[in-house]
């Protein structure tokens, strides 16, 4: 579904994408884990057509990410914070949304459900807790039900209850047969959830597999020992 | 385009909710009832709402568009990952942000100048010349103020370029007018004058409503030139040009690095 | 026929005969009484179209010393005429004095003349000659009162006379441009001639005086004239109150005079390029007092002009209220009002002046007054630094209403530097003078 090809991306003197060459498939649920900077969020962005890479080519449902942007209504994405126009009401801000993708019947009424929206839906943005604002986030790129979604922490300022129902979710969606790529930081999250991690160091792509595989070479207990012992190799 | 108008509706949403334009909006309403309620003369109000238009009206575009640019930003990376193209994104949000601006201007001008127009009537065309004089100030500077933000990642430093760039448009411009005027006294300067007036786009807007305004009197042989230069076809065209082309050039160069650059 | 309609037509009949014999009688009586009885002082002639008397040159030449012509309503159209005997001319009904366009209408010779009452139009026009409605040359105690004189090309023109009396008449001209038109109401070389309530409009000077002396200019309206409104040269001693001079290319000139009073006029709507309420050229010791400068692009130009009073005027919304000349000296500015003007005083030089500030209001004026004598306690600089500027460099006009501008003169107002340190008015009011209270009304400017 996903196809990333030798993507290099470099800001300034720092390089952030060194080379990184992954196939992502649909029915999965596909982590992407690393320390701080090691271009979690700026690979998801290269997805999407935010982050424009130096070289390498990216293909999302077949589409060369950067020469359209038509297939990104294939495309449900959740960035890493979102900040809301204060002063429209995420009722507003859903309808907003449905106008610009010119789906006039996706009411995400099951997400505002599942998410405990429904009493905040009518207030203004600047007065609802960052928790809110990230289930307003999650809801945006959810209701038009798209073949792939992104996540940036997703669970970031989520109560546990709504972190779970979260994860029942994204398993249902899987079994949907839809294409889910996660930038998350909480490994035992990953590990629940995931059928394949890919462990991104300096801008390479350092481990490529599911969850299991990186206990098994290691040697370690968790994935969360895992990793930290493969960062310790790899520095 | 359906896109850029419904970018451009939430994002003028967005702001019309904002205390700021309020305020912005009732400044002005404030300011031209002050001046028609207690000037002596309509033409003396028209002449002072001019002078207060002139340095308010670009300084709050420029300030408020970097900084609805930069407040939008974070946002915008949602929105570019929706299925619509960097340039829609780009455009409906400037163009959401100027209309609104404008909007609170006209609104702002525009009840106090009916109220008082009908008392006026004589200066009914230079009221229309101010309101439709600022709304285009509005669209060149919020231009200006993206094209800077865009390329600039700090926002501190975006806008000291914008209140510098306003300072410049304002202040300093006139003074490299009145330096050339010092320096080449002794030259027929009328048409390199028109030249430097027409080119800067708060200069160009004074002078054509001071033209309109009795004031004009007191400027002379140049005023006349000027008189006559505008009357033509040939000056319409030019001026109507030059303002056009400073909100497309502003607009382009903005738009240009907006679909080029990573968020 | 029946008999009451027999009776009506007789009585209708015998009316009209009546009315018929009683003219016919009147006409044959005066005209014997015209042309015999020369030593009657009071004699009276009466012309009209279909009296005895047809013309006026007839009863001109009739008219003994002291006679009174009586003229009809009627057109005229006689050539040029001559008076040259002291009579009084008087219409009835605006009889037509018509010039056809081509000569002069009525020339006055003759001492103790008055001509009153009459229509005098189309006197013809020309390069070379002076061609006027009514000219009197040399002549003493002549009154001219109550005429209308309409597309003259000159209107009422005297040379070398005096003690004359010019009232209530209404000129109306139809000069287009400055080269080829004349003067309303033209006095050369003359001495204690009256002007007093005329109206006068469409003439190139509505009003202009060479060599006069000792007169008085006394409730005149002069408005849209090519030129000026009021314009003196080589003059002294007169005294003009109470004119009203309106739109026209300058208020009033006075140029290489001494000794006039200029009291209560109104000098308004003077209002283009180059156009001056008053305008002082090599104008001394005079007296321009309680004054009405509305709405003029300058309402005082001094040039050249010395040693004058300007006390208690009203300078009210004019583009530059005073435009004060390096070589104008020893003049003295007091109890003026300055208000709404967009300059109140510019110069063209920035140095010392012997031209002074004394006790003015402005309404510029910021300053304050600790001991609440009415008299503000810091000086006030009138020149403007940008007003300055415009005087060295009149482009820099393109900068009017600029914030670069506004902001030159707020620092110049702050720490005056290059602005003329003599220009300051040491005494500035706190308010306006009482006087000027009764004027300040919009009412009382728009009358």
């Amino acid at each position: 579904m996903v196809e990333v090809a030798n993507v290099k991306k470099r800001f300034g003197s720092v390089s952030a994408l060194n080379g990184i060459t992954v196939t992502i498939r649909r029915g999965q649920i596909t982590s992407v884990v690393g320390p701080n900077a090691a271009g979690k969020s700026t690979f998801l962005k290269c997805l999407v057509g935010l982050v424009r890479p130096d070289s390498g080519e990216i293909r999302v449902g077949g589409h060369d990410v950067n020469r359209d942007w038509r297939w990104r209504r294939l495309v449900g994405y959740v960035p890493q914070a979102v900040h809301f126009p204060e002063n429209l009401s995420p009722r507003e801000l859903f309808a907003f949304f449905r106008k610009l993708r010119g789906t006039p019947g996706a009411d995400g009424r099951e997400l505002i459900e599942l998410l405990n929206l429904e009493a905040s839906l009518d207030r203004p943005v600047r007065q609802l807790s960052g928790g809110t604002r990230q289930k307003v986030n999650i809801a945006l790129a959810a209701m038009f039900d798209p073949e792939i979604l992104i996540m940036d922490e997703p669970t970031v300022g989520l109560d546990p209850l709504t972190s779970q129902r979260q994860k029942r979710w994204l398993e249902r969606e899987r079994a949907r047969d839809k294409t889910i790529i996660l930038a998350s930081h909480v490994i035992a999250e990953v590990e629940e959830l995931s059928d394949r991690v890919i462990f991104l160091l300096e801008g390479r792509v350092y481990f490529d597999g599911a969850p299991r595989e990186a206990i098994q070479m290691t040697g370690q207990p968790t994935l969360e020992r895992a990793i930290a012992a493969m960062m310790e190799q790899g520095s | 385009m359906r896109q850029i108008a419904t970018l451009a509706r939430y994002s003028a949403l967005e702001l019309a909710r904002s205390w700021w334009t309020a305020c912005y909006c009732l400044f002005f309403m404030v300011l031209a009832f002050a001046f028609f309620a207690f000037g002596e003369e309509p033409a003396q109000a028209v002449v002072s709402v001019l002078n207060v238009v002139l340095l308010v009206v670009p300084f709050v575009s420029i300030v408020m568009g970097v900084l609805s640019f930069y407040t939008a930003r974070e946002f915008a990376e949602l929105l570019l990952a929706q299925p619509v193209g960097r340039l829609t994104v780009f455009f409906g949000q400037y163009m959401g942000t100027a209309a609104s601006l404008a909007l609170a201007f006209a609104i702002g001008l525009g009840i106090p100048f009916v109220w008082y127009g009908w008392n006026a009537r004589e200066q009914s065309g230079t009221l229309v010349a101010l309101l439709f004089g600022g709304i285009l100030l509005t669209f060149i500077f919020v231009a200006l103020a993206f094209a800077l933000a865009v390329r600039t990642e700090n926002r501190l430093k975006a806008l000291g370029a914008a209140i510098f760039l306003w300072l410049f448009f304002a202040l300093v411009y006139d003074g490299l007018i009145l330096a050339v005027i010092v320096a080449f006294s002794s030259f027929p300067l009328e048409k390199v004058l028109l030249g430097l007036i027409i080119l800067n786009p708060l200069d160009l807007a004074r002078i054509l409503i001071l033209l309109r305004l009795d004031v004009a009197a007191l400027m002379g042989y140049t005023g006349a030139l000027f008189r006559q230069f505008f009357g033509s076809p040939l000056g319409i065209v030019a001026a109507s040009a030059c303002l056009t082309v400073w909100m497309a050039l502003a607009v382009a160069v903005g738009a240009s690095t907006y679909v080029r650059r990573d968020f | 026929m029946r008999l009451p309609q027999l009776i009506s037509n007789s009585i209708i009949a015998f009316a009209v005969w009546l009315v018929l014999w009683s003219l016919a009688g009147r006409a044959s009586e005066s005209a014997p009484n015209g042309t015999t009885n020369s030593q009657a002082s009071a004699a009276t002639l009466v012309v009209c179209p279909r009296c005895a008397i047809k013309r006026l040159s007839d009863a001109l030449r009739e008219a003994s010393a002291g006679a009174k012509i009586i003229l009809q309503s009627g057109i005229y159209n006689e050539g040029e005429m001559t008076i040259e005997k002291p009579v009084a001319i008087e219409g009835q009904d605006w009889p037509v004095l018509d010039g056809a366009g081509k000569n002069q209408v009525l020339t006055v010779k003759a001492d103790n003349v008055r001509l009153k009452g009459l229509v005098i139009r189309n006197s013809g026009k020309s390069y070379i000659a002076d061609l006027a409605g009514i000219r009197v040359e040399g002549a003493r105690n002549c009154v001219i009162e109550g005429n209308r004189l309409t597309d003259n090309f000159f209107g009422i023109y005297l040379a070398s006379s005096a003690n004359c009396a010019i009232r209530g008449n209404e000129i109306r001209g139809n000069a287009v441009s400055e080269v080829f038109s004349g003067n309303g109401i033209h006095l050369w070389n003359s001495n204690r001639i009256t002007v007093e309530r005329n109206h006068v409009t469409g003439h190139r000077d509505g009003l202009y005086f060479e060599f006069l002396h000792d007169s008085n200019i006394l409730g005149n309206v002069s408005e849209n004239n090519v030129r000026y409104g009021l314009h003196t040269m080589y003059s002294a001693n007169n005294h003009y109150s109470q004119n009203i001079l309106r739109a026209n290319h300058a208020g009033v000139v006075l140029m290489y005079s001494r000794k006039l009073k200029v009291v209560a006029n109104r000098f308004e709507d003077n209002w283009g390029p180059a156009c001056y309420g008053a305008l002082l050229k090599d104008l001394d010791e005079s007296e321009l007092e309680r004054n009405l400068f509305f709405h003029n692009s300058v309402a005082l130009y001094a040039d050249d002009a010395n040693r004058n009073r300007v006390a208690n005027n009203r300078f009210y919304n004019n583009g530059f209220a005073l435009r004060i000349m390096a070589n104008a000296n020893g003049n003295v500015f007091s109890g003026n009002l300055f208000e709404a003007n967009s300059f109140d005083v510019t110069t063209n030089w920035s140095s010392g002046s012997t031209s002074s500030f004394d006790g003015n209001y402005w309404d510029d004026y910021r300053g304050y007054d600790l001991n609440r004598d009415g008299i503000g306690d810091v000086p006030f600089w009138p020149v403007r630094l940008f007003g300055l500027l415009l005087e060295e460099y009149p482009q820099a006009i393109v900068l009017l209403r600029s914030p670069f501008a506004e902001l030159l003169d707020a620092a110049e107002q702050a720490i005056p530097v290059l602005t003329p340190h003599n220009f300051a008015d040491q005494k500035p009011l706190i308010a306006r003078p009482p006087w000027s209270k009764s004027q300040t009304s919009k009412s009382a400017l728009a009358q």
